[in-house]
């Protein structure tokens, strides 16, 4: 482990959980270098490159264990078959439109449920009349799967795209509004009573003390509620959808085509993973300030 | 409202006869009973006494950041209702908004108070300069030491220009060495830009260095045990740490805090002579 190249260095606070790391790149001077003991900057680096070789590996070693179990006799398709089905759903245009149906209804319900559930969760953390008002119906429906209202809301919006949607924002709106609400609770009460006495009405305490005070916990409850959208998503459209992954998956399950299945299961993943990342980066970008992660 | 006590002229702040209590269970705690005080205008005022002696409840009262049960807070002779920019609090969880930068932390007040923006900035640099904290001005809180932050606090409360400071046990979270360098740095800032400062501690030495007049207090209830006044000459160097008489009157207020006589109060009202 003697390779440390800057740009990984650098790259560093970009990174998930490098936000320690990326501190102390900042503060150490490159001169640490010429210095007879190791700086903790080349150690903490060592460690994350060996983290990634070992990521690869496992990721290398989990595509060959699946293709010797294809080779062995199991049902599945190898690797090359599901790539070259993934590549002809790609040319006549299917895997895109599916890809573009599922994230305009995920993105779509994520984001109506995220832009109602910050201010309900504001109003409830902020107005004891709010709390009481929100609270026992919050509380209800977050013990019910999203899905599980799924039929009634066939029943009642139709099968278009609006039921599907109004579950990936019920979904992503449950999870994201309890952390709100917590976070409004959570924040911390000399911090208020620093800016009361700095002159601060209620107006700017809100908006310069309780917002920001708030941040890391609805960015957690938005990353809670993406996951929850996803996952309502998929199910969603494998009860009623035209396109859409979900739905390639349900029809090609009906054809015993596992290739198909398998580039969905692969594509979802990916989005998810993409998606979660974009937060996770904006969290890193947004609550740099906490003392402790 | 009921006639108060005329207020002497000279009381920058005045408490009188304060109560103030708490819901417990089904009984009520009693916080502060009876508890008056009149501060002069640039007095420095001590106050120190066993945990749960209503210390920090008489400063909120005073800050406006809570309310007396019964009797008066006064300052420049109106009661307080809720926290104004004349009276500066430093906290002793330091309270910076983690998510400002020094610089930025220290113009808040600034702000709310709607000054212009060179204005601002003028006066937040002079205050930086002032707490030595030049190289971290664009520095988020979770960089500084202990000592840095409270430095920070203390600087965000001067630059809104308060004619009072509230200081609650401000130095009481930092090492030995630290404080002393604050307490000096304080007493220097103080004797500078005069201001009225009502400072809370546990630490007796503390106390007595830095002030005027300590003010003892007792708990359960939580009242005015004793007053003793600190006629030790101004700068407080080292060597007047060291002399007989700061140790004299160290240990006059240290049996006053450890070895308390239940059930006694004493009036702070009539200031001293000093």
């Amino acid at each position: 482990m003697t390779t440390s190249t800057p740009s990984v260095a650098r790259n560093g606070p970009d990174q998930g959980g490098g936000a320690a790391a990326g501190d102390a790149a900042t503060t150490t001077a490159p001169a640490h270098r010429q210095s007879g003991r190791p700086a903790p900057r080349r150690r903490a680096t060592d460690r994350r490159h060996r983290l990634r070789l070992l990521n690869a590996l496992s990721i290398v070693g989990g595509i060959g264990i699946w293709w010797i179990l294809a080779l062995a006799g199991f049902q599945f398709p190898t690797p090359p078959e599901v790539v070259a089905t993934g590549a002809e759903l790609w040319r006549d245009g299917t895997l895109q439109q599916d890809v573009l149906a599922s994230l305009g209804r995920v993105l779509t319900g994520f984001l109506l449920g995220s832009a109602v559930a910050v201010p309900v969760g504001f109003l409830m953390g902020w107005y004891t009349v709010a709390r009481g008002l929100f609270e026992p119906w919050i509380q209800f429906f977050r013990t019910i799967p999203p899905l599980a209202l799924l039929p009634l809301v066939l029943v009642l919006l139709g099968i278009g795209e609006l039921p599907k949607v109004f579950v990936i924002f019920l979904a992503a709106f449950l999870a994201c509004v309890i952390s709100t609400y917590q976070g409004v609770v959570g924040v911390d009460r000399t911090l208020i009573n620093a800016a009361r006495v700095l002159g601060a009405k209620d107006g700017r305490i809100f908006v310069r003390v309780v917002i920001p005070a708030s941040t890391p916990f609805i960015l957690v409850g938005m990353r809670v509620g993406l996951g929850s959208a996803w996952a309502t998503l998929v199910a969603a459209e494998l009860l009623a959808a035209q396109a859409g992954l979900g739905y390639r998956m349900q029809q090609a399950q009906l054809y015993y085509d596992l290739a198909t299945i398998f580039v969905g299961i692969i594509a979802i993943g990916i989005l998810g993973l993409v998606m979660d990342r974009l937060l996770l980066l904006a969290e890193t970008r947004l609550t740099g300030w906490q003392e402790r992660r | 409202m009921t006639t108060i006590d005329t207020p002497r002229d000279t009381a920058k702040i005045s408490v009188r006869d304060v109560r103030k209590t708490f819901p417990l269970r089904n009984e009520e705690f009693v916080a502060l009973e009876r508890v008056s005080l009149d501060i002069a205008d640039n007095e420095f005022v001590t106050v120190v006494g066993p945990s749960g002696c209503g210390k920090s409840t008489l400063m909120n009262i005073l800050a406006g950041l809570d309310e007396p049960t019964a009797g008066h807070a006064q300052v420049d002779g109106r009661d307080v209702a809720g926290p104004g920019p004349e009276r500066g609090v430093i906290f002793q969880q330091y309270a910076l908004f983690p998510w400002l930068t020094v610089r930025k932390n220290i113009e808040f007040g600034l702000k709310v108070a709607g000054l212009g923006k060179a204005e601002r900035r003028a006066r937040t640099d002079h205050f930086i300069r002032l707490v030595g904290l030049d190289q971290f001005a664009d520095a988020l809180p979770k960089m500084l030491s202990g000592g840095m932050k409270q430095r920070c606090a203390i600087a965000r409360a001067y630059a809104v220009d308060p004619s009072i400071l509230l200081m609650d046990e401000p130095f009481g979270a930092l090492d030995a060495l630290t404080r002393v360098t604050l307490q000096e740095q304080l007493l220097d800032t103080w004797s500078r830009e005069k201001r009225t400062v009502l400072f809370i501690t546990h630490d007796v030495d503390e106390a007595v260095f830095l002030s005027n007049r300590v003010v003892v207090m007792a708990a359960r209830p939580g009242r005015i045990y004793d007053v003793v006044d600190v006629d030790l000459p101004y700068p407080r160097t080292e060597e007047v740490r060291l002399s007989p008489e700061f140790a004299a009157l160290r240990n006059r207020v240290w049996t006053s805090v450890y070895h308390q006589t239940p059930g006694t109060a004493a009036d702070a009202s009539p200031t001293p002579s000093a």
